[in-house]
């Protein structure tokens, strides 16, 4: 392929990375054409991991969905049940008990804050820091623990019900959970202390994949990566779902719209996310975890949009329903799906090594792009 | 040469080589140890004590692996690049001096032998890459061509100046100290035995371990193997013995600029004291010289570990900003550090004049570097919004209450 | 296109099931109860300026649960997307989702619905547009939103959907050499052998 710029009359260089490559996160193809080091043009392929979950679920009962849901984005089950449950509670108009809508918000925290921890982890081995991912892991184990000792399974939850959550959670379980708080708090500021201001951290990214807010809102980027170019668009706070109207907390918002920014914006929101977790633990009463509703969920026939703040971003599932126990169409609004979509603009111009930096901050994760 | 000579050059030879292996091993194994202690992690543990045995394990595996050479390879070049990187790596080693006089092979310019052989590997590691006939190991080879050439010359103009500073370039002097007679003038130069030149030349020091980092390819430098961009850089395509013999000379390389530093640096053999002074006259010559090689050994291996440490502590530069920092600032101080050389010895000044003027130097550019992040306004482009203080976000409850949201221009929303 | 002269209650696929061949349907209650509409204010507001503003487009104005639906004939979409986008009347600027549902079994119609969202008006809306399956052709709305590129192309891939305009409706999900249309209520889900 000739540059027809190029008085030298050099070839551009095609790199195929992917979809095995130690920095694509999964099965993600990304085909580069560079000249030297610097990206040309990038063309994103995906699919490798396309599983036909939204068909696979308009064959399912709704209960039976929250599975397909877990492996949706694998490394954050709750806040995936919590959209597909919440929004075949919408459309049947059931409200969950008070104590199981706060069980809920505590576990998609500590779940956000897990997958943050994944985030900073594999960021920092995209650049070449290899510690700060064995830190991260270690408090990871300890969030998993506590899903265990809840819901009997550390990955793979299926713990929230249409209508609640499968079972209460333990006596002890407000005690351990303000003392994982505490740690994860030390496990965040360690990272933070580690990475955020470490010099070459900062030349790797400050200025690294700059997005505008109004490009990011014309892609239909969410999450971090939209609030890191200034858009305060956060899910929680712009149509509160569940409790989260009650609770206090910040949203975090960048001004520069760069991979730093993208990064220690996630550093600031696991933070938030602990002070949600002590705020809700300290709402909690004794009481019912279950609405009573029959147990194979027939919502009425219509349609509904039900969407929550993902880690990732505003995760959001479409249910058609004709009125029987397994809906007619389901389409899930993948933030990973929309946010990859902007990484050949964000990319081109840069040089390979950013282009690795850059996917690390769109942090997707290839169950949810492909489903 | 008579027979006894050639002998004991091989007897010198082989003895090095398995001391060498022996080093590597447990270089390997130390690493293993120091990064997992830094993550929090065992490290090796099963294969012998401490896993001290690991490091021969993985070199049986590596030795009887599948050794793959790709379809379209070019085959002898690929075939040769190892050896064209490992074999400079194990050579480098016959002018280190281990004690009084004793190297396999003295030289009277020593530091150009050095600089002469540490050159040759990257001739491998580009033929490696191109003969792989892969794009990544092709980056990688181009990129540890242009890496590894950019910091040969500040290490170079540092060994240089350390060469004026003895006023010769054989590794003895540098270690023992000189004698120079120019006319009737005879001028005494220092060896390291009274004051290792890290004092003399903190500078050229910094410069010398910055760069030694970038020619090991070792972190932040990693760039031409850097796994998350071109997945092993010239060594993807390689396996089995023939990537063990990279890995090899990587550790060998490791090892020497360890060493180099120690002996440029660190005053080699040289104890602080001569052992003569602490223990008198007891000592023979060959436990003398053998003290001598241990304490170098020591001082090596604490080089390693603090290698190692900024392993596992750094994230890895870009290829661009490796170069700039090369170019606009290694080489400029270093030149800086050779002029100042220059004209301390010119003048006859004392040698602490030299450290009182590098010093304020490194000071200057670590600030400047601060300030530079300063001015950039980097951190803190973050802030939170919170709704407590009004700043974001509309509850359902308030929506509820309030009017519908201003609408600005209803009239003209007909087309 | 048939869109504007169908009957108004379109959005509900039960009723539409009824009246339609009743082979598909035996699973399904004739007098499966609707979801109730619970518009919020804001809704309520867009829901009425919106024939207003766009009656020439031929637009249908309903509501599903929390949301105003917007039926818009195929024609008309994308002036329609980039009025709602451009006007600060309505500002969507924000396209959450883009998705197909197949009503081929009922009506012989895919339809396209398209999830809006406001955030300096705090609106949501769904724009919705039927088209026949013998034909099934959309414009693209990738000149109004870029996001719209990749699940047109996935709404291409699963439906066999066709977005005119659209700069590259290459396969996205699927593998290059996949035939049939996956997604569609035809395709069969469980169409291999036990072995």
């Amino acid at each position: 392929m000739h540059q027809p710029g190029s008085e030298s009359g050099t070839v551009d260089m095609m790199i195929n990375m992917g979809p095995q490559h130690p920095a694509t996160h999964g099965v993600f193809r990304m085909e580069l054409r560079v000249d030297g080091e610097q990206i040309q043009d990038l063309v994103p392929h995906i699919g490798y991991l396309h599983r036909g979950s939204e068909k696979l679920c308009e064959h399912e009962l709704y209960s039976q969905i929250i599975t397909l849901f877990d492996r949706l984005d694998y490394i954050s089950n709750f806040n995936n049940e919590l959209v597909i449950v919440s929004a075949v509670e919408k459309l049947m108009g059931v409200e969950p008990p008070p104590r199981a809508e706060l069980i809920r918000i505590i576990m998609c925290e500590f779940n956000r804050i897990a997958s943050h921890m994944i985030f900073y982890g594999t960021f920092a081995i995209d650049m070449g820091a290899l510690t700060p991912v064995l830190y991260n892991f270690r408090d990871r184990e300890k969030i998993q623990s506590l899903f265990e000792s809840v819901s009997g399974a550390r990955l793979m939850h299926n713990y929230f019900r249409v209508g609640g959550v499968k079972q209460d959670v333990g006596d002890d379980f407000p005690e351990r959970a303000m003392a994982l708080c505490d740690e994860l708090e030390r496990g965040i500021d360690e990272t933070d202390r580690l990475l955020t201001e470490n010099e070459i951290f900062i030349e790797r990214t400050s200025g690294i994949g700059v997005i505008s807010g109004e490009d990011a809102l014309d892609w239909g980027l969410s999450g971090p990566v939209l609030r890191a170019s200034g858009v305060p668009y956060d899910v929680r706070v712009d149509e509160p779902y569940s409790r989260y109207d009650e609770l206090d907390f910040g949203i975090p918002v960048g001004s520069a719209g760069d991979s730093w920014d993208r990064f220690y914006l996630r550093i600031l929101e696991a933070r938030e996310s602990i002070s949600i977790i002590r705020q809700a633990i300290a709402l909690m009463e004794p009481g019912d975890t279950m609405a009573q509703i029959r147990r194979i969920a027939r919502p009425p026939a219509g349609e509904v949009y039900a969407h929550c703040e993902n880690p990732r971003g505003d995760l959001g599932v479409y249910i058609v329903s004709d009125g029987g126990e397994r809906p007619y169409r389901l389409k899930v609004r993948p933030p990973s799906f929309c946010n990859l979509q902007a990484l050949r603009d964000l990319t081109v111009g840069h040089y390979i090594a950013d282009a690795v930096v850059i996917l690390g901050t769109l942090d997707i994760v290839l169950g949810e792009v492909d489903r | 040469m008579s027979f006894t000579e050639i002998v004991f050059a091989f007897a010198g030879l082989f003895g090095l080589f398995t001391a060498l292996a022996v080093g590597v091993l447990s270089l390997t194994w130390m690493e293993r140890k120091t990064l997992a202690r830094i993550q929090q992690r065992a490290g090796p543990s099963l294969v012998g004590p401490h896993g001290l045995l690991q490091p021969v394990a993985d070199a049986m595996k590596l030795a009887t692996k599948e050794d793959i050479i790709p379809a379209f390879a070019d085959k002898l070049l690929f075939w040769v690049a190892p050896a064209l990187v490992a074999v400079p790596a194990f050579l480098i080693w016959l002018a280190i001096p281990f004690g009084d006089d004793l190297a396999v092979r003295a030289m009277d310019l020593g530091l150009l032998y050095l600089v002469a052989i540490s050159g040759i590997g990257v001739v491998g590691l580009l033929m490696g890459g191109w003969a792989s006939a892969s794009r990544y190991s092709m980056l990688g080879g181009l990129r540890a061509a242009a890496q590894l050439v950019s910091y040969e010359i500040p290490i170079v103009i540092v060994i240089l100046s350390i060469a004026a500073l003895v006023q010769s370039l054989s590794l003895d002097a540098v270690i023992g100290g000189n004698t120079v007679t120019i006319g009737d003038q005879t001028r005494d130069l220092p060896g390291q035995g009274s004051i290792p030149f890290a004092f003399i030349m903190p500078m050229g020091l910094v410069i010398f371990f910055i760069a030694g980092l970038a020619e090991l390819g070792r972190t932040p430098f990693d760039i031409h193997h850097a796994e998350s961009e071109v997945v092993g850089g010239p060594f993807v395509e390689y396996s089995g013995a023939h990537w063990a013999v990279f890995f090899l000379a990587e550790y060998l390389n490791t090892f020497v600029i360890s060493v180099l530093i120690v002996v440029l640096f660190f005053g080699g053999w040289s104890w602080p004291e001569p052992p003569e002074s602490i223990f008198g006259n007891i000592l023979s010559d060959t436990t003398t010289n053998f003290l001598g090689g241990a304490w170098l050994m020591f001082k090596t291996y604490l080089v390693a570990a603090v290698i190692f440490w900024i392993r596992g502590t750094f994230p890895r530069l870009r290829i661009d900003q490796l170069m700039s920092f090369a170019w606009k600032v290694l080489i400029p101080l270093s030149f800086a550090n050779l002029v100042l050389i220059a004209i301390v010895l010119f003048y006859d000044w004392p040698l602490w004049v030299m450290t009182a003027l590098s010093l304020p130097i490194l000071l200057g550019i670590v600030i400047a570097v601060r300030r530079r992040r300063g001015v950039r306004g980097r951190p803190r482009t973050v802030r939170i919004l919170r709704r407590s203080a009004g700043e974001i976000g509309r509850p359902f409850s308030d929506l509820a209450n309030q009017p519908p949201n201003p609408v600005p221009g209803e009239g003209q929303a007909g087309d | 296109m048939t869109t504007v002269g169908s009957s108004g209650g379109a959005t509900d696929p039960s009723s539409r099931g009824a009246n339609a061949t009743p082979a598909p349907a035996k699973r399904r209650e004739p007098e499966a109860p609707r979801a109730a509409v619970a518009l919020s204010p804001e809704g309520v507001a867009l829901a009425e300026r919106l024939p207003v503003a766009f009656a020439s487009h031929g637009i249908e104005v309903d509501a599903a649960l929390d949301e105003v639906v917007c039926m818009v004939p195929a024609d008309h979409l994308v002036d329609l997307c980039r009025q709602l986008k451009d006007e600060s009347a309505f500002g969507f600027e924000y396209l959450r989702l883009i998705t197909v549902v197949d009503y081929v079994e009922q009506d012989g119609e895919f339809e396209v619905v398209y999830h809006l969202f406001s955030l300096a008006n705090h609106h949501k809306m769904m724009v919705k547009t039927r088209i026949p399956d013998r034909r099934a052709s959309v414009p693209s709305v990738t000149g109004v939103w870029r996001g719209a590129d990749w699940y047109e192309r996935e709404m291409h891939d699963l439906f066999g959907v066709v977005f005119e305009g659209h700069p590259d409706l290459s396969p996205l999900v699927l593998p290059d050499d996949f035939e049939g249309f996956p997604g569609r209520k035809s395709y069969p889900l469980h169409d291999y052998e036990e072995w």
